[in-house]
């Protein structure tokens, strides 16, 4: 593909110039105005809701300990000591979903991309791809009638067993801890991350692969080789795309967990953990004045977190841009 | 031309509000004075705001508890009169009152009644009236479980049994606490699992108001919004509540009467007996509750008797107002919004409300009705 230039098609082309029409000089000129408007849209609507965000958040920030004392569902917590788990819940869930989804992701890419006939691996990419179309609420749906029952005789065989861990002490049912979370957002995430990895898989230059099978080597170890040291950067760059989703994650979480607002590592209890924006829209329709100020300001939280993270991906992305442009 | 269609209309109107208050034993004469009345727009008197033909738009905001119910009597409402258009937006009781009080809205629903402050300014609000307060949503709270072992229609439960198991201090069933009140039913040795309301809710204001009035000692939480336990199971909204509770066996919760559905019910300790949740006995107990301390002919507003002993009442209910002026700049925002209120308080309304597969709310009694209906007719137009 590298190598198809595009001059040889020019010399072809009438060298008589008609004067007086030049129909691409104002076609070029409304579709570059287009696409540097729509350019342009976007950072503006990207900086105007970071300012919405700052603009209402901003009572919250500088409100008082009495002042913010008089919102209900904080109860008498600082914005901080109410920011704070939650920040916790939300990364905390996202992580799970990242440590299961991400191995899974690396497997199906790899099939995709490396072992399934050709065939099979278009009709699977699709199929992935579509987990993607299903709604969020849909996900909560699942999860909360069929996951969190199926799911109920291993996490009491996980804390029967291995309740010694105080990762998985304490379970109790249903199933609406922040490991359940963590479960349906891998698998809400897990499209992205597969697509994108294995658009990088299939990438590898194709000398690199040939070099290391004509060494003797075996497929798995080709692929040690060569696939996932080229894919390295991708596979990071496409887990903080997850990441990205599962943070803002809203329908799925506020259906599957029962929310807390604790600081703990206790996988299996109920009640422990909440992220942003499932606190959001569970405590939204009944807030009023600093309560509203209050879930702005996570809000805001969330924005800063998700930004970063997602301008962290798109940064390893640019890097390894740079690397396999040499090939 | 139109004018003489919504003439039509409007004698229809006046008919179908006669027939209204013919069955609620209201004052029948009255409706039928609107309806010769025609439109004699020189009304000074409060019943004759009846007269203006009803058209236009009644927006109205407030408490979800009563989206259902108010949804119900929209549509209700709508059938009897086509030209007037009401909204109901579940903003949440404190929007609610600050958008009636702020004129954006014509009435309002609300959960808690209004402070001294929100009256006074409702004296602005309401052009030199009064703010009117209805309680005409009663609703009963079930205390729901399930344990599919057991085959009992109701477990019996006092309410410091009821504040024990929310606390986490009484954790299984068949704790001396529970069998003591249930010498016929075999109970399970299972754990408890107690179940909340996740978001802000006037449920869980009204269960742990319950809680704290009829067993203080052992519920010290006070009556609050927001569930103050850490750790619990919880879910958000009555479906997440019924979610969670189904989810497991052993579980325990509390709800919206009309959305128990298979789950078991507490039959709640009130007095020497124990009252499982009807429609009558929840009315029974806001007829059993002294007014409010600062209640007038105007505004109904009780103090719930949660801590009641008289027998045959239930005494875990959610009331919600609603909330009206007394005067209003306009004849044609007069009567709509009395024509509505009218409408709501109706036996029909009421009836209405209460079916369950539109709130399964607790009618009002006949004895409600007649103060409240002594209220609408003091609507008024200013000026």
């Amino acid at each position: 593909m590298a190598t198809a230039a595009p001059s040889p098609s020019t010399p072809d082309a009438s060298p008589v110039v008609r004067p007086g029409r030049t129909p691409g000089r104002v076609g070029n000129r409304i579709f570059s105005g287009i696409s540097t408007g729509a350019g342009v849209v976007i950072l503006v609507v990207l900086a105007a809701v970071a300012l919405f965000l700052l603009y209402r958040a901003w009572p919250a920030l500088v409100a008082s300990r009495e002042e913010l004392g008089e919102v209900g569902f904080m109860q008498g917590r600082s914005l901080w000591e109410y920011v704070g788990p939650l920040l916790f819940g939300t990364v905390l869930s996202s992580v799970i979903a990242l440590v299961v989804a991400v191995p899974l992701s690396i497997g199906i890419a790899l099939f995709i991309s490396h072992y399934a006939p050709r065939r099979l691996a278009q009709g699977l990419g699709y199929l992935v791809d579509l987990l993607a179309a299903i709604p969020s609420v849909i996900y909560g749906l699942w999860g909360i009638q069929w996951l969190q029952p199926t799911i109920d005789p291993l996490f009491r065989w996980l804390s029967d067993t291995l309740g010694w861990i105080p990762l998985f002490a304490d379970y109790q049912a249903p199933a609406r801890n922040i490991l359940t979370a963590g479960l349906v957002l891998a698998i809400m995430i897990l499209p992205i991350i597969t697509a994108t990895i294995r658009e990088v898989f299939l990438q590898t230059p194709r000398l690199h692969e040939e070099a290391s099978l004509a060494l003797g080597a075996t497929r798995w170890e080709m692929i040690r080789q060569a696939v996932l040291p080229f894919g390295r950067s991708g596979i990071i760059s496409a887990s903080m795309l997850g990441m990205g989703r599962a943070l803002g994650e809203t329908m799925a979480v506020l259906m599957v967990l029962s929310p807390g607002f604790l600081i703990n590592l206790f996988l299996l209890q109920p009640g422990q953990h909440q992220s942003i924006a499932a606190n959001i829209a569970a405590q939204l329709p009944e807030a009023s004045g600093t309560g509203v100020d209050v879930l702005i300001a996570t809000g805001l939280i969330l924005f800063i977190l998700t930004f970063g993270v997602n301008l962290f991906a798109r940064w390893i992305i640019a890097r390894r841009a740079e690397f396999s442009g040499a090939n | 031309m139109k004018l003489a269609g919504s003439r039509r209309l409007a004698g229809i109107a006046a008919m179908s509000a006669l027939a209204l208050t013919l069955a609620a034993c209201g004052n029948g004469a009255n409706a039928e004075d609107d309806a010769t009345n025609g439109s004699d727009t020189t009304t000074t008197d409060a019943g004759d705001t009846g007269s203006v033909e009803l058209s236009g738009e009644i927006a109205g905001s407030g408490a979800s508890s009563q989206e259902a119910a108010v949804q119900g009597w929209i549509a209700g409402f709508m059938d009897q009169h086509p030209d007037v258009t009401v909204t109901y937006d579940p903003t949440g009781s404190g929007t609610g009152r600050e958008q009636f009080l702020n004129g954006t809205t014509l009435f309002a629903g609300t959960d808690s009644t209004l402070d001294e402050e929100e009256l006074a300014a409702g004296v602005d609000r309401c052009f030199g009236g009064e703010v009117i307060e209805l309680p005409l949503y009663i609703s009963p709270i079930a205390v729901i479980y399930n344990l599919p072992s057991v085959d009992a229609e109701h477990i019996n439960m006092d309410p410091e049994t009821i504040a024990g198991v929310f606390t986490g201090e009484i954790t299984s069933w068949n704790d001396p606490a529970i069998a003591e009140a249930n010498p016929d039913v075999e109970l399970p040795d299972l754990p408890i699992i107690p179940v909340n309301r996740s978001d802000d809710s006037a449920t869980t204001e009204n269960f742990t108001a319950y809680l704290a009035e009829a067993a203080g000692d052992v519920w010290t939480y006070g009556a609050v919004e927001t569930w103050p336990i850490e750790g619990t199971q919880s879910g958000a909204q009555t479906s997440g509540m019924i979610d969670v509770v189904s989810g497991a066996e052993g579980t325990i919760g509390y709800a919206d009467a009309s959305r128990a559905g298979d789950l078991g019910t507490i039959a709640v300790g009130v007095g020497e007996e124990y009252v499982p949740f009807s429609p009558e006995a929840a009315a029974a107990v806001v007829d059993a509750s002294p007014a409010a301390e600062d209640a007038t002919d105007l505004r109904l507003t009780v103090d719930l008797a949660r801590d009641t002993t008289e027998a045959g009442t239930y005494p875990i209910v959610l009331i919600s107002y609603s909330v009206a002026c007394s005067t209003y700049d306009n004849e044609q925002d007069a009567a709509n919004v009395k024509a509505f209120l009218e409408y709501v308080a109706s036996p029909e309304g009421q009836e209405r409300a209460s079916r369950p597969d539109v709130a399964g709310s607790a009618p009002i009694s006949d004895e409600l009705r007649e103060k409240v209906h002594a209220a609408l007719d003091r609507i008024t137009v200013a000026g």
